[in-house]
């Protein structure tokens, strides 16, 4: 029986992490009140310049390190077209996403040729944690994953922490959901959009360098392949919690381990690929739990002086 | 006024586009004047790279053309690049089932099948959700996008639309509903006469719905203002179904056109983003259907040019996307030119109250 295999775990696991980090990270923005699809031109820079600083300095660290510093700042851009000149954000989105992937393309033929990114570049580092490797079932779903799926899990439980139980977390909830009220007690509306959707950048982009030096040590042009869309998915699903998008982030990444395991067996992966997409719609609708976005989502918001 | 802005804004957006794209291009050693210049007679600088050129606009219009309607519509519909595998989906289907009917009929029942599946696919989930749940469309689009792509896929990679013993791909339509090229420069740029003359009536049609009938004027008023429609008496609900019914309409015509008029059969590899494009072409174009078939062009030249320039010049064709993705951006962003000018009025009048500093 497949589902009795612990490899399929480990799969589940290691394919959720690239969604749940983007999904945690759209939640922070779209909590703020940004509407954010850039999740996925996002990861593809934070992708690419995790490899090629990873590659330049020959330290997958500062490879990561560049991969957030990148990824943050065409988030800044996000930010500035959404808040500072009220543009639509659907549409500033849409232009980062068709930017990055044609960016992150075009560095990658001109800066390292059209062979691909070079086979001796650094990753981030693998390892089983000692202790739970010696549990029979769980210690196999746990052996040898990056470094970054152990980050990552932290990364989901701290930030849901940071936005329901601590002040600041309270005050950017409060500007997603009636910025004017929240601009009247003297909480800087703009100030905390800025920090919700630079958040957004820093996740997403740490996703992309999970996949491009996390488990792979290269680059290949759009190798996000759509995750940054399923993390918008799993940031609905999970109905803009951080907790509930990693949720979400699972059940899609099992029907992805489940398509990848079942491949051969008569059954259709691009039928199971379709899951997230479904189950989306079916939580829109609320035929499986309604979800209701931020109410000042993708409303600009201009403050009166 | 509100005329020259609306030429005035798109090219500013492409003029900053082409400088940052320019200075990012000289960064990497190349010359930005000369790989513009290559990009350029890449899509014109021959009959057969103008032929090329209308080939990948055609899609483009079509497609941006109802992408225009649900914008005027005030919805956004992002998934037209699944109404339009949709649409070549349905035609192929249709195109090689049948095989013993008369060339004409054969071609306009693969058209209308195109057609209808796209209405369907952007009408009967995003619609209905819209008008009745309030499923924000932007999401229900783009999922639905994501699983017409993945079930086109599945119908060709054994599935029931797989020729049998090939690579993804289906059977090909019958040769009497394939667009006619008439001739030898038309053929080699993938170009149908008959191709233009849809796309033109798509125009005109669109044109005509929009600003000459009442459904046109029910759609743009909800669009305006869905309140004050509503109290008008006109119906929000049925103009939300209607109007991402047209979107997809349009959507499900550019993919049997292509299918009919350029491939001939499914294949995995069919759609180049064209509805993503699109909805680069209707922003861009303003929702105006004349405004289309520039944009269209523009971004056809653009997508021509580019892959003609990666052979002659050896810059990646990637370039364009650079290019297109900051357009997007600055078209979005086109609320900064009124703050600019504020600014500066404020600027000035300011200067003007202290004259004696």
């Amino acid at each position: 029986m497949i589902f009795s295999n612990p490899e399929i775990w480990a799969l589940t696991l290691s394919m959720a992490i690239p969604l749940a980090l983007p999904a945690v990270g759209g939640t922070f923005s779209e909590r703020t009140g940004v509407v954010n699809i850039a999740m996925e031109g996002i990861m593809l820079i934070g992708a690419f310049f995790g490899v090629a600083f990873s590659y330049w300095t020959g330290s997958a660290w500062i490879g990561l390190l560049a991969a957030i510093i990148c990824g943050a700042l065409t988030a800044l851009a996000l930010a500035w077209g959404a808040i500072h000149v009220s543009a639509d954000q659907t549409v500033l989105g849409m232009g980062i996403n068709v930017f990055a992937a044609g960016l992150t393309t075009f560095l990658l033929n001109t800066l390292f040729g059209y062979s691909g990114t070079p086979v001796n570049t650094p990753k981030l580092p693998s390892f089983s944690i000692p202790g739970l490797d010696a549990i029979p079932y769980i210690g196999i779903i746990f052996r040898n994953q990056s470094v970054l799926m152990y980050i990552g899990i932290v990364l989901v439980f701290l930030a849901h922490w940071f936005l329901f139980s601590t002040r600041i977390g309270l005050r950017m909830r409060s500007v997603g959901e009636n910025p004017l009220a929240a601009d009247t007690l003297g909480i800087p509306v703009w100030r905390l959009r800025y920090f919700g959707v630079v958040l957004s950048g820093v996740f997403s982009a740490i996703g992309g360098a999970y996949l491009s030096i996390g488990i792979l040590n290269g680059f290949t042009s759009n190798m996000t392949s759509g995750r940054g869309y399923i993390a918008l998915a799993a940031m609905i699903f999970g109905k803009w919690t951080p907790l509930g998008s990693f949720g979400a982030a699972l059940i899609f990444g099992f029907s992805t381990a489940l398509g990848i395991v079942l491949q051969g067996h008569g059954v259709s992966s691009n039928i199971l690929q379709m899951i997230p997409y479904a189950l989306t719609i079916l939580a829109l609708t609320g035929l499986i739990g309604r979800s209701t976005p931020p109410a000042a989502d993708g409303i600009p918001y201009e403050p009166r002086r | 006024m509100k005329a020259l802005r609306s030429i005035l804004l798109p090219v500013a957006a492409s003029l900053v586009a082409i400088v940052i794209g320019a200075i990012l291009v000289a960064a990497l050693g190349y010359h930005p004047l000369s790989v513009y210049a290559s990009l350029v007679s890449g899509a014109f600088g021959s009959p057969v790279n103008i032929g090329n050129t209308l080939t990948a606009s055609l899609p483009l219009i079509i497609i941006g053309l109802g992408i225009a309607i649900s914008f005027q519509s005030g919805l956004f519909n992002i998934g037209a690049d699944g109404q339009y595998w949709m649409g070549a989906t349905a035609a192929a289907w249709v195109g090689y089932h049948f095989t013993s009917l008369p060339g004409v009929v054969h071609m306009i029942l693969c058209l209308v099948a195109g057609m209808i599946a796209g209405a369907l696919w952007a009408a009967v989930i995003p619609g209905l959700t819209k008008a009745f749940v309030g499923a924000h469309e932007v999401i229900t689009t783009m999922m639905m996008s994501y699983i017409a792509i993945l079930f086109a896929r599945y119908l060709i990679e054994g599935g029931p639309m797989q020729q049998k013993g090939y690579i993804p791909q289906s059977p090909p339509i019958a040769p009497n509903t394939q667009f006619p090229y008439f001739a030898q420069g038309f053929q080699q740029a993938q170009l149908s006469p008959i191709s233009i003359v849809i796309t033109v009536i798509a125009v005109a049609a669109a044109w005509f719905l929009l600003y000459k009938t009442t459904l046109g004027f029910s759609l743009r008023s909800v669009g305006l203002n869905a309140r004050a429609a509503r109290y008008a008496g006109i119906g929000v609900k049925s103009s939300i179904v209607t109007a991402l019914g047209l979107s997809g309409l349009f959507a499900g015509l550019a993919g049997s056109v292509q299918m009919l008029g350029v491939d001939h059969q499914l294949l995995d590899g069919f759609s180049s983003n064209y509805g993503y494009t699109a909805i680069v072409v209707a922003l861009l174009a303003r929702n105006n259907p004349i405004g289309v078939v520039i944009a269209g062009l523009f971004f056809g030249a653009l997508t021509t040019g580019g892959q003609n320039m990666q052979i002659a010049s050896n810059v990646p064709a990637s370039l364009t996307d650079v290019l297109t993705g900051l357009i997007i951006f600055f078209v979005g962003c086109e609320r900064i030119i009124p703050q600019v000018i504020g600014w500066y009025r404020r600027r000035r009048s300011l200067r003007a109250q202290t004259p004696a500093s």
